[in-house]
């Protein structure tokens, strides 16, 4: 069984018909990358699996259980971690507060206190920020700020959206890196990606998204040798 | 002019006068700052919800048997704490209750709906309490002690004033800690700031907009019974000027942010004071809309408004 799978989804955004008939699914210790250009409906399709913009038709289902009406903060409970677009960390908070809010759902402190650590480990820029308003921030500081925020709630699947968007190529390389480094400690990924390049070689798999369709899907390697691919995305 | 501008002792009355007043519009206006910044309403009905609290202290204390005559004593205010528990949890409820009817369905629709079915809202609470206790003033029973204490000249500050001022502290410190400080704070700050990522938290935004609704509505029922306390009489429409005072002690201070209300409250109180005293009570509403225009104009984000980057 599948982690996490859509079936048939469509999504409305607004009046705009977003997604049509989505099916795609996730196994468990994957990364699975989503790419497709502006408006293609990659960041929709994330906001229908979180329950913030939920589907109107179709299924989403966790383990086997259907969590498409399911309300977005129960959705964060059941396992599911969204790191959005624009990173959406609260500027006015500061980056501890930030990190709290992530770890929101959770009780346990003394997991919660390990995993700020492992955030640091992986991010030494965000303990040095730790008082800090994160409206402060640099845009790729707030951008290790929101992923790590993402890992506090421990999900088993994350679903990352554009995290390479608008930063220096030196810390693009460095998000890809940690992204794999997330994945090899056991969590399972959905990776959204306007670097297509990027987001093909650290996935296992991929879907190509086109105005709301998927168009074409299979292993990365597969879709890195398809022409189409290349040339729409690769820009070979 | 009715007093001498330069005896000094009369100053320093007014300057306690405007304490007190501005003490109980803090306590308006930090309700009106955190429905706005949760949910970017300006909740009309706020102000009615403080007239209701004065007005349901009145039978609970006839209930418990005080009288202005003949209680005296510990236990006068430990009964008064008690109703003031009850009127603080009622009036909360209520305004949970109106969030869940009037705004909540109209979450997503254009953000005059809102704004209009709150002035709506505003009407039914009058009228209701219109029926209930007529148009006249409603006298208040005097249960605070009536002791002075001098300040040199014929300045003295009046056991009442030194309560309500001590008390409406108390009630913006409790609340600051609150919301700096608990989860329920935290989450009402990331769901003001940015409900979506909120919700991807794991925040339920239902709950917290109602917990915020519900502590702006404590604040208010114990301003309106602070206030009936304080001045002895509280009427129907009581709600809508100070409320509007209140609004505007909001905006001065900054709309959406606490400390800016609590300060706002007291400088409006301090306006409205100086005002009747000095000029006349006439002109004192001309001079708080005045400053309310002035702010919206040139300063729309207010005194303390948010001054730290969004994103």
């Amino acid at each position: 069984m599948a982690l996490l799978e859509l079936e048939n989804v469509d999504t409305y955004y607004g009046r705009v018909h977003a997604l049509h008939g989505i099916t795609l699914h996730i196994d468990e210790g994957e990364i699975v990358t989503l790419i497709g250009s502006n408006g293609a409906g990659k960041t929709t399709t994330l906001r229908t699996i979180s329950g913030l913009t939920p589907a109107a038709k179709g299924q989403v289902r966790l383990r086997g259980k259907d969590i498409t009406h399911v309300a977005p903060d129960e959705i964060v409970r059941l396992g599911i971690g969204h790191v959005p677009e624009g990173r959406r960390i609260f500027g006015r908070l500061t980056v501890r507060d930030n990190l709290f809010l992530g770890a929101f759902t959770r009780k346990d402190r003394e997991g919660i206190r390990r995993d700020q650590e492992h955030v640091f480990k992986l991010f030494p820029r965000v303990k040095e920020r730790l008082d800090q308003i994160g409206g402060t921030l640099s845009g790729g500081e707030q951008q290790m700020l929101a992923i790590g925020r993402g890992l506090m709630s421990r999900p088993r699947v994350l679903l990352l959206d554009e995290p390479s968007l608008g930063l220096a190529p030196i810390l693009v390389d460095q998000i890809f890196d940690i992204i794999r480094d997330i994945n090899q400690e056991g969590t399972t990924i959905l990776l959204i990606e306007q670097n297509a390049a990027k987001a093909l070689a650290v996935a296992n798999r991929g879907y190509v998204l086109e105005t709301g369709r998927i168009v074409k899907e299979g292993p990365t390697s597969t879709l890195l040798e398809s022409p189409d691919v290349q040339k729409a995305y690769l820009g070979i | 002019m009715p007093r001498a501008a330069n005896d000094p002792s009369f100053f320093v009355q007014i300057v306690i006068y405007g304490l007190a007043n501005g003490a109980i519009y803090a306590l308006i206006a930090l309700g009106y700052t955190m429905v706005y910044g949760i949910v970017e309403l300006i909740n009309f009905a706020h102000g009615d919800v403080f007239t209701l609290g004065g007005f349901l202290a009145l039978p609970l204390i006839a209930a418990f048997g005080l009288r202005e005559d003949q209680s005296t004593g510990l236990g006068v205010y430990l009964v008064l704490l008690v109703v003031a528990l009850i009127v603080m949890l009622l009036t909360g409820s209520l305004n949970v209750l109106i969030e869940r009817v009037a705004y909540r369905p109209l979450r997503n629709a254009p953000r005059l709906a809102p704004l209009i079915t709150a002035v709506g809202m505003s009407f039914i609470l009058e009228g209701l309490m219109y029926m209930w206790q007529g148009a006249n003033n409603v006298h208040f029973p005097d249960l605070l002690p009536s002791g002075r204490i001098s300040l040199g000249g014929s300045a003295s500050i009046g056991a009442k004033d030194f309560i309500v001022i001590a008390l409406a502290v108390v009630l913006v410190v409790v609340l600051t800690t609150f919301i700096n400080n608990s989860k329920l704070g935290k989450a009402m700050r990331a769901t003001a700031q940015d409900r979506d990522a909120a919700q991807l938290m794991g925040v339920n935004i239902n709950r917290t907009i109602a917990a915020t609704f519900f502590i702006g509505a404590v604040l208010a029922g114990a301003g309106g019974m602070i206030f009936g306390l304080y001045f002895n009489t509280v009427r129907f429409d009581l709600g809508f000027q100070s409320g509007l005072f209140a609004f505007t002690a909001a905006v001065f201070g900054g709309i959406g942010n606490i400390q800016g209300a609590a300060l706002g409250g007291l400088f409006i109180g301090m306006v409205k004071a100086f005002s009747d005293a000095y000029f006349t009570s006439q002109l004192t509403d001309v001079w708080i809309f005045s400053i309310l225009i002035l702010v919206l104009v040139f300063r729309p984000t207010g005194l303390l408004g948010m001054r730290v980057p969004e994103k």
